[in-house]
C-alpha cells in the first residue's frame, strides 16, 4: 500500500503553492469580490503559462496528459489561495465533460484552446433554487436552437462556451454545447454570497446549440462529471480548510487576553483540535477518492460522494470557527475570515449541495 | 498511490483468509457473546491456536515468538479477522504495550523466556500506570519504589488496570524520587503479580462487567533486573511504550459503524425498512463519512510507518472520533426502538442486544487510553503546536504538588 502522492506530484504542489503565495495574495481575490472585474485575467494568463489548464487534458488535444492526481494537488493550492480565476468551471467541469463525452470534432475544437487558456467554459444546468441540478424543466431544445434560462452559472459572465442541459421535443434530456458569443444570449451578473467568484444568469432565446454527448444522457453524464468534479472540489475545500485553520492559529497565538495567549485556552485549543479532526477526515477521504479517480476504480462513486460530504462539512466548520476565534474582528470586512467563509458556501453547493450528496452517498453505500 | 497488495502480501492474505475460514468463529454479539469469563477463556484459546498457526504478534522478531513481518501484514490480518467473532484485541495492551517495552528494555534472556509466552497468551500481561490520584495526569502518580540492596520495595495503589485479574505480569510505573519535578522522578519495572504483597480487586463497571481492577501493593518486592530503563527515566520509557499503542489503537478502535449499517439494512421502523427512513439515511451519511475518513487516515499512517516514520500523535484522531461515534450510534438505534429498546435480555432486540451492551460500554471507551479532552489537548499541543495550558505544577518538586480528590 502506498497512500500518498508521489514526489513529483508533491513537487508540482510545492511549486503551485509558492507561485500562488507570491502572485495570488488575497488582495487579488478582494478586487473581484469588490466588483472591479469578474476574474483576474493576468493571473489566469500566468497559470496557463505554468501549464495548469493543460494538466489533465490529453496530449493529442494540446494538453500535458498528466493524471487527475496532478490536478488534485493544484486544486488544493488554488483553494488555499482563493485564486479568482475560472478554473473550476473550465477545467473540473467543462474540459472533463468534453474530454469524456465530446465528439472528435468538439474535442479538437475546444480542448486545445482550453489547454491554452484561450477558451473559458462553464456548465449551465441550474434553473431554480431547490430544483434538482440535473432537471431542465424550462430549457428547451429544438431544431438546433436552445431557449430558456439558467441561473447561478459559475463563471457564466466571462465564459466563451457553456454546456447546457435541456429537454428536446421528445422529452429527452440531453447536454448541448453553446457558443456564448451570440446575439440571442443575455447574461446578467447575479449578486451572490461569494462575489469573488461571480455567478451569472443566462437567458437563451433561440440560441444556436449543438448536442454534446449521447442523446438523453444528461443525467448520466452529469452524475459522472459531478463525481469527478467532486474529487477536485474536495481538494480545493481542503486547501481552504487548512488556510482557515492556520489563520485562526496565527491570530490567537499572538493575541493576549487575561494575561495569556488566547491560543493557550483549552476552549480555543479544542476548537482547533476539532478543526484538525475534520480536516484530516476530509483529507483522507479526498485522497481515497483521488486514488479511485486516478485508476477509475469501481469505488469512485461512493468515494467521491464521501469526499464531497466530508469536505463540505469540514470547510463550513473551519471557516465559521475561524471567525469565532477571531472574535469581533472576524466579523469585519477588513479581516479575511469572511473570504473563506463565503468560498466555503459557494463550493458547498455549486455541484450539488450537502443534501443531494448525502443522499448519493447513502444510495451508493446501500447498493454496495 | 496504490492500494493493491504486493505479491507477498496477497499470498499472506489468502493464507490468513483460508485459515480463518477454517478456525475462527462467527460474530456473536450482545446476549450471545457469553459471560466475561467465557470471553476470556475464548480469547486465551484463540491466542493459543493463532500462535501455533503462526499468526500471532506478526511484527515481532521470530526469536521472540513473532513472525518478523512488517506493519502491513498486521493490517492485513486485522482486516481479515475483523469479519469474525474472535476477541482478537483482548490482550492488546499486554501485547501492544508491554511487549515492546520488554523488547526495548529487558535482558536478552528475559525476552527469550517471556515474550513467546506472552504471544501465546500463556502469560497475560497488564499495564499498571493510572492511579486514583493520577488519571489524565498520569505523571502525577505516587506508588513508591524504594531500593534496598538489589531489590525494590513497592507500595501504593494502581487503578483502571485492564485484565489485571487474569495477569501473571505487569509493567508498572513508579515514583522513585519525590524531591524533583513530577516527570523526572519516575522509574518503570516489570512485576510478577502472583507474589506476596500484591492484591487485585476487580472494579464493577456501569455495564456490570469487571474489565478493570484496582491493584494494591504492600511491600511487594521486585528484583533490580526487572527494571525497564534507567532509574528516574521512566517517563520517557512510558511515552515510548504508549507510542506503540497509537497505531494499534488506530487500527483496532471500534466505531460501531458496521453494526449500524447491518442494523439499517436488516430492520424495519413501523413496517418501513430502516434504510429508507430519511433520518436514518442522514445518520448513515454522517457516520459513514467519518468511518471512511478514519479508515483512510489509518492507511495514511501505515504508509508513513512503512516509509520508516514513527506513528505520531495523529493516531489520537481515530480514537477520538470512533469512541464518540460508537456511543452515538448505540444511543441512536435504541431511540428507534421505543420502550422495547430498553430490554437487554430480550432476544427479539436487534443484533442480539448489541446496541444495549454498547451504550453501557461506550462511556468507558471514551475514557480509556485518554479522555476525549486529553486527546484534543494532545492534538492541539503536539500536532498543531499550540501553547500549553499554564501549569500550576511546573518546576515544583513532586512532593509539594496537590493531587487527586482534595474535598472534605
Amino acid at each position: 500500500m502506498n497512500f500518498e502522492f508521489s514526489d513529483d506530484q508533491k513537487l508540482i504542489q510545492d511549486q503551485a503553492r509558492q507561485f500562488l503565495a507570491e502572485h495570488s495574495p488575497l488582495s487579488t481575490t478582494r478586487k473581484v469580490m469588490d466588483g472591479q472585474s469578474v476574474y483576474d485575467s493576468h493571473l489566469w494568463k500566468s497559470i496557463v503559462n505554468l501549464g495548469w489548464t493543460a494538466t489533465a487534458i490529453d496530449e493529442q488535444y494540446g494538453g500535458l496528459g498528466l493524471g487527475s492526481l496532478e490536478l488534485c494537488v493544484i486544486a488544493q493550492e488554488l483553494g488555499r489561495s482563493l485564486t479568482p480565476i475560472p478554473f473550476f468551471s473550465t477545467i473540473y467541469l467543462a474540459a472533463e465533460i468534453i474530454q469524456q463525452h465530446g465528439n472528435e470534432q468538439q474535442k479538437q475544437r475546444l480542448l486545445p484552446s482550453i489547454a491554452a487558456g484561450e477558451t473559458i467554459a462553464c456548465l449551465a444546468s441550474s434553473e431554480l433554487a431547490g430544483q434538482h441540478l440535473f432537471e431542465a424543466r424550462q430549457t428547451q431544445f429544438s431544431n438546433g436552437q436552445l431557449s430558456g434560462k439558467k441561473i447561478a452559472v459559475l463563471d457564466g459572465v466571462e465564459a466563451d462556451y457553456a454546456i447546457v442541459s435541456a429537454t428536446d421535443t421528445n422529452k429527452k434530456h440531453s447536454l448541448y454545447l453553446v457558443n456564448l458569443h451570440q446575439a440571442d444570449i443575455q447574461r446578467t451578473l447575479s449578486p451572490s454570497i461569494d462575489s469573488s467568484r461571480p455567478l451569472a444568469s443566462i437567458e437563451f432565446i433561440n440560441a444556436v446549440a449543438e448536442p454534446l454527448g449521447a442523446d438523453n444522457a444528461a443525467s448520466a453524464i452529469l452524475t459522472e462529471a459531478f463525481d469527478r468534479a467532486a474529487v477536485f472540489t474536495s481538494f480545493e475545500q481542503l486547501g481552504g480548510c487548512e488556510a482557515s485553520m492556520q489563520m485562526g492559529i496565527d491570530y490567537t497565538k499572538q493575541r493576549f487576553a487575561f494575561g495569556r495567549s488566547v491560543a493557550s485556552f483549552q476552549a480555543i485549543k479544542h476548537i482547533f483540535a476539532d478543526m484538525y479532526v475534520a480536516i484530516e477526515l476530509a483529507r483522507s477521504n479526498a485522497y481515497f477518492a483521488a486514488w479511485a479517480l486516478s485508476v477509475n476504480d469501481k469505488k469512485l462513486p461512493l468515494a467521491a460522494a464521501t469526499a464531497r460530504v466530508s469536505a463540505i462539512d469540514a470547510y463550513y466548520f473551519c471557516s465559521k470557527e475561524n471567525i469565532e476565534v477571531h472574535g469581533g474582528m472576524g466579523f469585519t470586512w477588513e479581516f479575511d475570515c469572511h473570504l473563506y467563509y463565503k468560498r466555503a458556501q459557494l463550493l458547498s453547493s455549486i455541484i450539488g449541495s450537502s443534501r443531494w450528496w448525502r443522499e448519493q452517498l447513502v444510495s451508493r453505500l446501500l447498493d454496495e | 498511490m496504490d492500494f493493491n497488495d504486493t505479491k507477498e502480501q496477497a499470498v499472506f492474505r489468502a493464507k490468513a483468509k483460508s485459515w480463518l475460514a477454517a478456525n475462527a468463529q462467527a460474530k456473536r454479539q450482545g446476549l450471545m457473546a457469553g459471560t466475561q469469563e467465557d470471553r476470556y477463556q475464548q480469547a486465551v484459546d484463540w491466542y493459543h491456536k493463532r500462535y501455533d498457526a503462526g499468526f500471532s504478534c506478526l511484527t515481532w522478531p521470530k526469536e521472540y515468538g513473532g513472525q518478523g513481518l512488517s506493519q502491513m501484514y498486521q493490517v492485513i490480518w486485522n482486516q481479515e479477522v475483523s469479519h469474525y467473532g474472535e476477541p482478537d484485541e483482548y490482550f492488546v495492551i499486554g501485547i501492544g504495550n508491554c511487549g515492546p517495552a520488554l523488547m526495548t528494555f529487558a535482558s536478552e534472556e528475559q525476552k527469550q523466556t517471556l515474550l513467546p509466552r506472552m504471544a501465546r497468551a500463556d502469560d497475560i500481561w497488564c499495564q499498571l500506570f493510572s492511579e486514583p490520584g493520577a488519571g489524565s495526569d498520569v505523571a502525577g502518580l505516587s506508588t513508591k519504589a524504594e531500593k534496598t540492596g538489589d531489590e525494590w520495595n513497592i507500595n501504593g495503589q494502581k487503578i483502571w488496570t485492564s485484565g489485571a485479574q487474569y495477569s501473571r505480569y505487569g509493567v508498572i510505573l513508579t515514583r522513585t524520587d519525590p524531591e524533583v519535578s513530577k516527570y523526572r522522578g519516575l522509574t518503570m519495572f516489570m512485576i510478577d503479580l502472583k507474589q506476596p504483597g500484591v492484591e487485585v480487586k476487580p472494579i464493577k463497571q456501569i455495564d456490570g462487567g469487571s474489565h478493570f481492577n484496582e491493584v494494591f501493593f504492600n511491600d511487594a518486592v521486585i528484583p533490580d533486573n526487572y527494571r525497564l530503563g534507567e532509574v528516574n527515566e521512566g517517563w520517557g520509557a512510558a511515552l515510548m511504550v504508549l507510542m506503540n499503542e497509537r497505531l494499534a489503537n488506530a487500527t483496532a478502535a471500534p466505531d460501531g459503524f458496521e453494526d449500524f449499517l447491518n442494523w439499517a439494512k436488516a430492520s424495519d421502523i413501523d413496517g418501513v425498512p430502516a434504510s429508507q427512513d430519511p433520518i436514518v439515511r442522514d445518520k448513515l451519511a454522517t457516520w459513514y463519512a467519518q468511518h471512511a475518513g478514519v479508515e483512510a487516515t489509518t492507511f495514511r499512517m501505515i504508509t508513513a510507518v512503512a516509509k520508516g516514520g514513527v506513528p505520531g500523535a495523529e493516531g489520537s484522531l481515530g480514537k477520538l472520533v470512533g469512541a464518540s461515534m460508537n456511543q452515538e450510534i448505540a444511543n441512536f438505534v435504541i431511540q428507534q426502538l421505543d420502550a422495547g429498546g430498553q430490554l437487554t435480555g430480550d432476544e427479539s432486540t436487534p443484533l442480539d442486544g448489541h446496541f444495549q451492551s454498547a451504550v453501557l460500554m461506550a462511556p468507558g471507551i471514551r475514557l480509556a487510553g485518554g479522555t476525549d479532552e486529553i486527546m484534543r489537548n494532545i492534538i492541539a499541543e503536539q500536532v498543531l503546536g499550540l501553547p500549553q495550558e499554564p501549569r500550576a505544577d511546573k518546576g515544583i518538586p513532586y512532593k509539594d504538588i496537590p493531587s487527586g480528590n482534595t474535598g472534605a
